[in-house]
Order: C-alpha cells, then structure tokens, then sequence
C-alpha cells in the first residue's frame, strides 16, 4: 500500500460518496424518503437532525449494515449494492465505541489488520503510528476495561483509521461524552480530518457540533435530506422554518410580499416595515405570505442616544443572565411574539432592568426570508 | 456513634448498637442466606466431615475401628477395579461434557442470534422434557436403543442392518448418549445467558473492520461466550461423574461407574471406609478435572486472540 500523503488540505471536488434517491421503507413508514446526496473527496461531511430524521439509517447504509429499499449508493466510483460491510472501502466508528473487551487497546487497533497479515512490523508499525494519531502512544498494552470514555473513543477512532478507509463514518461519536471534552474532541477531530484528508461523515443531532467541525452539512428531517451547504449558509441562510429553529435560535416575523423577482423579494412586516432581502435559492411561494427570520445575536441594544439606520423600538420583559451573555426578550408593539436578543454583557446588558423602554439596531442583511 | 452514646443511659446505649447492627450490609446479607446456609451447613457439609472421617477408618464386620488409617486409600487408588471405574467414569464425563456442549452451543446460538421475538417460546419448548421424569426418559432411550427397540426394527426396516444389533444398548456409549440428552438443556441455558450479553454491535464492528460471518464469530462471539461455555462444561461434567441411575439402567457390565461401586461399598458390601474412601478420592479428582478445564478454554479463548 503507497505511503499516505500528507497534504494540508486535500479536498477536491470530486465526489466520493454517490447517494441517488435512496428510499428505506419499514412497512408504511420510510425512514429515508428519496434522499439524493453527493459528499465530496476529503470532505467533513455532518447529517444533522433530530432522532429519527434517517440520518444514521443512511450512515448504516453507506456502511452495508442496512440496504435501500430502493435508490443506490456508490462510493468513491464504485456502487455498493450487494457489496457487504466487511467488503466496503468504509470503516465505522459506533456511538458506543464497541470496543473489543476481550483485547486490549494494541489488539483492538490491530483487529482488522490481522486478515492482511502485514510482513516485516508493517502492523506493529501502523498500529503505532495509528496510535501516536489520537495520542494514545504508550497506552497500546491497557484493557479496554481500563480506559476512560474518551480514551475508548480514541480507540475506536485509531482502530478505524488504521485501515486506512476512503470514508470514516462516524456515528454520534461525542453523545457519551460530557461537554468539555466533547468540546475538545470537536477540535481534535477536525484536526484530525485535516492531517489525514480521509472523507469524514459524521452524524449528530448536535448542531454546535456540526457547525464547529463540518466542511458541509445535509439537514434531515422526517426521512428527508432539508438543506446541504456550508455550516454559514445553513446558519444565515436556512431554507425553512424548520432548519432555522433547529439551528440556534431565530425570531420568526410574519410577512407580506409586496414584490418578487429573481434574486429579491420585498416584503412587508410590522416590526421592520418594508424590507428587501435576498431570494433564497429554494424558495417556493405558498400565497401572499412569508417568514421573516433574524438570529437573536444580529439585534444590538442601542444606548442612550446613539442612532442606527435600521432600528425597532420595544420594552424588556424579562432577562436571562448566561455568564458571556444575556438574553433580553423584548416586546415590540406590533409584532405577535416578543424578540429574543443576545447582547453580550461587556456593555452592561445584563444590568437592564425588566421595563426598560429600549432600542434595537439590525442589519437588514441579517433578514432572511423563507417560505411559509 | 461512641461518642454520642457516651453520655446516654446503658439501655439506649444497646438499643443504638442493635439498629447499627441490623443495619449494617453485611449482617444484613447473613441474615438473608442463614436458612440456606444452616441447611446446607446440616445437610451437606456434616456429612462430608463424616464420609471424610470414615474414610480413615477400617471396618471389621459390624464395627469399626477408628484408627487412623491410608489403607482404603491404597485401596481406591491401586486396586484395578477401582482404577478402571475412576477412568471410566471420567472418560465418560468428558466425552458427556463435550458432546453437551458441542450440540448445545448451536442451539443456543440460534436463539439467541435469531430467536427474535419467540425466545421466551424456544426456552419454554427446551424445558418441557424435564416435565417428565428423569427415570422415565433413560427408560425411553433403553426403548430406542434396545434389541427390539426403535433404532433397531428402524435400521431393519430400511435394509441397512439385517438383525437386531447389541452393540447400542449395555454399554458406556448408550450411558454417553443418554447422558448428552439428559443434561442438554443445562448446558444450553448459561451459554443462551452467555451469547445474549454479547454486545451485537461488536459483531458489527468486527465485520466492519474486515471480517466475515465465520471470523466474527471465532474472533468475537464465542470468546465472548467462553464464560457460559465453562459454567455448562462444568454443570455437566460434576454430576456426570457421581451418576449411578443412567449406568445402571442403560450401562450393562461395560458401562458400570464409579457411582455404582461407591454405592454397593455403602450397600452390599457394607465396608462404609473403603465407599468413603472411593467418594473423597472421586471428589477431589473431579476438582482437578473441572480446574483444568476451566484453565483449558480459558487459554484456547486467549489463543482466539
């Protein structure tokens, strides 16, 4: 096998993984509803959604532990039907780890290369190397029983980019971790899919997660792929309601469409008043009414008498204190739902008391419109 | 809780002694098993001490004389009758033993892996011949092995064999067969306990990494199972060795135990010191022999490594 190069960033634009109308039926329900997907080579790939949107029926599926009803997949050129997991140029990394607890760590990393009976240290070699990658150099003769929770997953990890698969499927891999080392992880991780340039595809039902780590992200939900685009675009740009809510927070505004055309929709609302924003890509208009959508973080409280070009005038009703940050909600008269504001507290945000009649300055590039 | 009672009346004193006491796991735990252990205690254990006493002892017709003594040991262990029933009783043990388990494990296998939602229904289905009596299913294996039995008037009846054969009932093969099916449903069940705690998503893992259906299992679920295959050897093996009915009933003159000799020394034969004798030595042998064993799949499922 050629050494692997070690290139900064190896993604290209070539696809590696090949997903065509993939469908998984259980009876009446589907659990993957015609999803159509490309994920490039190099790629750090996230399916995102909550339990029970199909993303880790289609991660299985990638990985030959469960097949399309119907569609195909094909990875890196080759379809993959009829082709068993043990034959699949993918390796997995299981939410539980499963690490062998009949071996230790050096014998569970060097599991699958056992089969091809490497010559000459060309295993113990790999092993070590595979090993020194997740940092867990010295720790090669430890149980499995011995091992703390994220040393199990850098087990698993090294167990499965030893083989040096095409794709590293990872599922949920950081849930059985608590925040700070999950926080951690996320970072190594990433590192780690640079120094490789493997094609990672992750799942998780953790948006920060998918936000810190991923090249691009596909958002499901109920069987079907929502959005795929960049961690920003899916942030700034959500196509629906749904992918908005469930990234983050948002203040959803209803609106009128005055005008629509190619690239621009100009609506009317009653906080913001009359509004022109970029057309999203996949918008598809459902009668006279839209959402209007903006993150609680791109409102600035504006003090004493300074001034904004865009600004909504309201009262505090209630103030919630997170330490870096404070979340005001603001009424604004006119609008059904209060705003919610995250203002960070270097100005004193969370000294404003409950009543305080206040202003709130935005960008209207920060508007993001989506069909009802 | 010392230097709170330091103070207080005697009375109270005891009072708060007796909760800590009655509170405490350990005592609680005592309290929890003494029905059990009195009686095992009574039961059991007394009467080894007396077998072990008398098997130091000598018989002299209808007294015994209480002198120390290894000649009932020289007896059991040099005597040739003796030796070749030990062995016997042994061979035939093991080859139960391993027969048990060889035939179980897949059955157990089976439902477990592929039981689904009926693995209450194939365990139940398992333990309806223990309905019946134990005589009463070595005497139906005495009517398919006999001279006219099932086996015979069917091998007949096919052209294979043109008399009845001898050769399948009196001997210590038909003590193996009847044995194997006797104690089949102890072996199934630790190792079905054994397989269901196998994790199936190491299975997976193991075909991810490379793996097929034939080396998943040899590298990962029957190492994994080896703790339920030791408790089913063994639960076989030990009372094999001591068992008098199925030898007599279906053993003939070839297929005598050891059992049946310990038995005719405290019967018939009326020397309790040399019957002694021969059950402490068996006792301890089996011990040896069920040590080994464990140490045996214990490395073999290092080996599997």
């Amino acid at each position: 096998m050629p050494e692997q190069p070690q290139i900064a960033r190896p993604q290209s634009d070539r696809s590696m993984i090949e997903i065509k109308n993939v469908t998984r039926s259980y009876g009446a329900f589907k659990a993957l509803d015609d999803a159509s997907l490309t994920i490039r080579e190099g790629e750090f790939f996230s399916l995102l959604g909550p339990s029970g949107c199909g993303k880790t029926t289609l991660l299985r599926m990638i990985a030959g532990f469960d097949n399309p009803t119907s569609g195909s997949i094909a990875v890196g050129g080759q379809p993959m039907e009829g082709i068993p997991p043990n034959r699949r140029p993918t390796n997995m990394v299981f939410q539980s780890y499963a690490i062998f607890p009949h071996l230790n760590v050096e014998q569970n990393v060097a599991y699958g290369l056992k089969r091809l009976k490497l010559q000459g240290g060309e295993e113990k070699r790999r092993v070590e190397e595979a090993l020194a990658q997740v940092s867990l150099t010295g720790l090669g003769k430890r149980l499995a029983t011995e091992l703390s929770g994220g040393q199990r997953q850098r087990v698993a990890l090294a167990r499965a980019l030893v083989m040096r698969p095409k794709v590293l499927l990872l599922d949920e891999p950081l849930s059985a971790l608590d925040k700070k080392l999950r926080e951690q992880m996320q970072v190594e991780l990433r590192r780690l899919q640079q120094a490789v340039g493997i094609t990672f595809v992750l799942v998780t039902h953790d948006q920060y997660e998918a936000l810190a780590m991923s090249d691009r992200i596909a958002v499901m939900f109920g069987g079907k792929i929502a959005q795929v685009a960049s961690p920003k675009e899916i942030y700034q740009r959500p196509v629906n309601r749904q992918v908005a809510d469930f990234l983050g927070g948002m203040n959803f505004v209803k609106a009128e469409i005055v005008e629509e055309n190619g690239a621009s929709l100009v609506v009317d609302t009653l906080g913001f008043g009359r509004v022109k924003t970029d057309k999203p890509k996949a918008f598809v208009r459902n009668g006279g009414g839209a959402t209007l959508g903006i993150r609680p973080e791109r409102l600035r409280v504006l003090w004493d008498n300074a001034t904004a070009k865009f600004e909504v005038a309201g009262k505090v009703v209630e103030r919630h204190y997170f330490g870096e940050i404070t979340h005001l909600i603001v009424e604004i008269p006119g609008l059904e739902k209060p705003l919610s504001v995250t203002e960070t507290n270097d100005f004193g945000a969370d000294d404003i008391p409950v009543g305080t009649p206040i202003r709130l300055a935005y960008d209207p590039e920060a508007l993001v419109a989506m069909a009802d | 809780m010392t230097a709170a009672a330091e103070g207080s009346p005697p009375l109270r004193m005891t009072r708060a002694r007796r909760n800590a006491l009655l509170q405490s796991e350990p005592v609680q735990g005592f309290v929890l098993i003494s029905p059990t252990f009195l009686y095992a205690l009574i039961l059991l254990v007394l009467p080894i001490l007396v077998v072990i006493a008398h098997s130091f002892w000598t018989q002299h017709y209808l007294t015994i004389d209480r002198t120390f003594t290894l000649e009932n040991y020289r007896i059991a262990l040099t005597e040739p009758i003796y030796r070749d029933l030990l062995w016997r009783s042994l061979y035939i043990s093991l080859t139960v033993s391993l027969f048990t388990v060889l035939l179980a494990y897949p059955i157990a296998y089976f439902i477990s892996f592929h039981g689904g939602r009926h693995k209450s229904l194939w365990l139940f289905l398992i333990t309806i011949p223990f309905w019946t009596s134990y005589l009463l299913r070595v005497m139906s294996w005495k009517v398919i092995l006999g001279y006219n039995g099932v086996l015979n008037s069917g091998l007949m009846g096919l052209g294979i064999i043109d008399e009845p054969s001898t050769a399948l009932l009196y001997n210590s093969s038909a003590v193996i067969i009847t044995l194997t099916h006797a104690w089949a449903a102890f072996a199934i069940l630790p190792i079905f306990v054994s397989l269901e705690k196998v994790d199936r998503t190491l299975v997976e893992a193991a075909t991810d990494l490379g793996d097929g259906p034939l080396r998943s299992f040899l590298r990962v679920t029957l190492p994994l199972s080896a703790p339920g295959i030791i408790s089913a050897a063994l639960i076989v093996m030990i009372p094999t060795v001591g068992d008098y009915v199925t030898p007599k009933l279906v053993g003939g003159k070839d297929g005598v135990m050891i059992a049946n000799a310990i038995q005719a020394q405290f019967g018939k034969a009326a020397n309790w010191p040399l019957g002694a004798a021969l059950s402490v030595t068996t006792m301890l042998i089996v011990s040896l022999m069920a040590g080994a064993t464990v140490l045996i799949i214990r490395t073999l499922q290092r080996m599997a490594r």
